[in-house]
């Protein structure tokens, strides 16, 4: 399994993470040992096998739609790292 | 005094021989001695653990107390803690203060114990050794340049070097069961949905799962009494009636069918490992267990089908490390798409980095079924093969991991190798089962974990087992030279 330098950079993107052109070669070899040794699943046939993502095979349980939690914005926000009146400030977005 | 269990400390807090102001005191003065050497602990709370010992002493006096009162440990720092510092092991997460308890760190508080600091683990739980922390390795109290586990190395390490006489821990692939086992501890995963997640920084959130890290099987019981439990907060969490886990404890354990799967015996593992590892079940045959030979036949296909599933659930988690709402953010960020990049790949470190590509890569479009489906199918397999296994036996037993405990720096450079670490273990989060690993000998001067694996919801009868076992052995009492002023 290789992966070629555009799908790297594909990957860091879908991500959000910035990588550096040098680095490159380096997760290029490191995801594709992962992915080869991943790749031992091929070899087993699936098709009759219904995946599964909950090990006991139980539903998540729903609650009610109804108010638990007072507005705690000011001690939820106090871990910001930049707010103003109550809003979380980010880079502009639009001109 | 600090070799004792918890079920010793308990005995004499409650019949006035020590204060827990006097034990707490003890336990971080040992702490602060031997931290500088072993970096068990990311943060210690001196403040706080004084304020609950008086607490508990005063409930003693009232004679209001619990078995648990007064009773020093620390907690992984995955578990949010409000007001103090909850790193995760993440540069990510430095300047974090919850604000809120998690749901296994108010129980314990409520059962009267006195946290004295929060433990060293591996950058939010990926990793098998705790050399992937931003607050550098922990290490091996038996032998200072092997590694101790992960990800719950700092737990480990403490609780081996009687530090702490407990811990709390998680595991998603072995990340309890392994360091206790490299370390000569305790260690109990629970079944999936028996430990609340809230409040537990998530990793992979269906196979994640809190427990106990203790010198003794008793102990592990007695933690479990107080941490298990329905929570309405964790949507994952099981409505149960609650169990005793310590009531099985003295059951007799003749004519149990233990099952030994010749996958876990293979020529791959350490030949020493295998020896202690059959003495073990030796002295089970010797109380009356029937030993049958049974088969894991996609054992192998585990590692592979946890490292799609778990860095798929990781990279969807870890999404919401974003710079915005809590956590680090970089300096001057150009524009948005900037302030996530670059947040993200400063805050985190090289293995986090490697399982969010991963798992971003086999979620992407065109690859899904190819690995998350594959993956979700073979899970099933796995857990088809232990539900085949049950109906012959009660429960599986092996070493908790193919070799004792690997030098400091050793696998860094290999991630893959890293992972075949967890082969024993990751099954068992797989199919969301419980088990257990106590120490069972030593393999070159290293300790040796037995792993025991139970059907759904029989920790009661691993504990049992475990603690027949401690009742005949004495590894569990060993403690590496060194740590004894």
């Amino acid at each position: 399994m290789t992966l070629d330098r555009k799908q790297i950079e594909d990957i860091a993107m879908l991500a959000r993470l910035s990588i550096k052109e040098d680095d490159i070669p380096v997760h290029q070899t490191e995801l594709g040992e992962i992915l080869k040794m991943v790749e031992q699943m091929k070899s087993v046939d699936t098709d009759a096998i219904e995946p599964l993502a909950h090990p006991l095979e139980i539903d998540a349980r729903l609650r009610p739609d109804t108010i638990t939690e007072e507005n705690q914005r000011e001690k939820n926000q106090k871990m910001a790292p930049q707010t103003q009146d109550g809003y979380y400030l980010v880079p502009k977005v639009i001109e | 005094m600090y070799t004792h269990t918890l079920a010793e400390l308990s005995k004499l807090l409650n019949d006035g021989s020590i204060s827990s102001v006097e034990l707490t005191k003890l336990y971080y003065e040992r702490c602060q001695t031997y931290n500088s050497e072993l970096n068990c602990f990311i943060t210690l709370t001196p403040e706080s653990a004084m304020e609950s010992a008086r607490t508990a002493d005063a409930l003693i006096a009232k004679k209001q107390n619990g078995p648990l009162t007064g009773i020093p440990f620390a907690h992984k720092d995955i578990f949010c803690t409000q007001g103090t510092k909850t790193s995760c092991g993440s540069k990510m997460l430095d300047n974090f203060l919850p604000p809120y308890d998690a749901t296994v760190v108010k129980k314990l508080g409520d059962a009267g114990m006195v946290c004295i600091g929060k433990t060293n683990m591996d950058e939010f739980a990926m990793g098998s050794s705790t050399e992937n922390s931003y607050y550098g390795p922990t290490k091996n109290p038996w032998d200072v340049s092997k590694v101790p586990g992960g990800s719950s190395g700092g737990s480990s390490s403490a609780v081996a070097a009687r530090l702490i006489p407990a811990a709390t821990g998680t595991d998603t692939g072995g990340s309890i069961r392994q360091p206790a086992a490299l370390c000569g501890i305790t260690g109990l995963k629970p079944t999936y949905g028996t430990v609340s997640r809230f409040g537990m920084i998530a990793f992979a959130s269906s196979l994640d799962q809190g427990g106990p890290m203790t010198q003794t099987a008793e102990d592990a019981a007695m933690i479990m009494n107080a941490i298990a439990g329905f929570d309405v907060n964790d949507s994952t969490s099981l409505e149960r009636e609650n169990v005793d886990y310590t009531t099985n404890l003295n059951d007799s354990i003749e004519g149990v069918r233990i099952g030994l799967p010749k996958q876990y015996f293979s020529a791959d593992v350490d030949p020493k490992t295998i020896e202690q590892i059959k003495d073990a079940i030796g002295l089970y045959e010797q109380a009356g267990a029937k030993i049958i030979d049974i088969d894991l036949p996609n054992t192998s296909l585990s590692i592979p089908a946890y490292y799609v599933v778990a860095p798929a659930e990781a990279s969807s988690n870890l999404s919401r490390f974003d710079g915005v709402r809590f956590g680090y953010r970089c300096d001057d960020p150009v524009d948005l798409l900037d302030l996530y990049c670059r947040s993200r790949s400063e805050g985190f470190g090289n293995e986090v980095k490697r399982r969010i590509m991963i798992g971003a890569y086999v979620l992407s479009a065109g690859y899904y079924d190819a690995y998350y489906l594959k993956a979700q199918k073979i899970r099933r397999m796995i857990r088809d093969d232990f539900q085949s296994a049950f109906k012959e036996v009660d429960v599986i037993m092996g070493p908790t991991t193919p070799a004792p405990a690997f030098g400091l720096n050793e696998l860094l450079d290999d991630p893959v190798q890293m992972y075949l670490a967890d082969i024993f273990t990751v099954s068992v989060n797989l199919a969301g089962l419980p088990a257990i690993s106590i120490p069972a000998g030593f393999a070159s001067n290293l300790p040796v974990g037995l792993q025991i694996i139970g059907n759904y919801f029989s920790e009661p009868s691993l504990l049992n087992l475990a603690h027949q076992f401690q009742q005949t052995t004495d590894w569990h009492k060993k403690m590496p030279e060194g740590f004894r002023s």
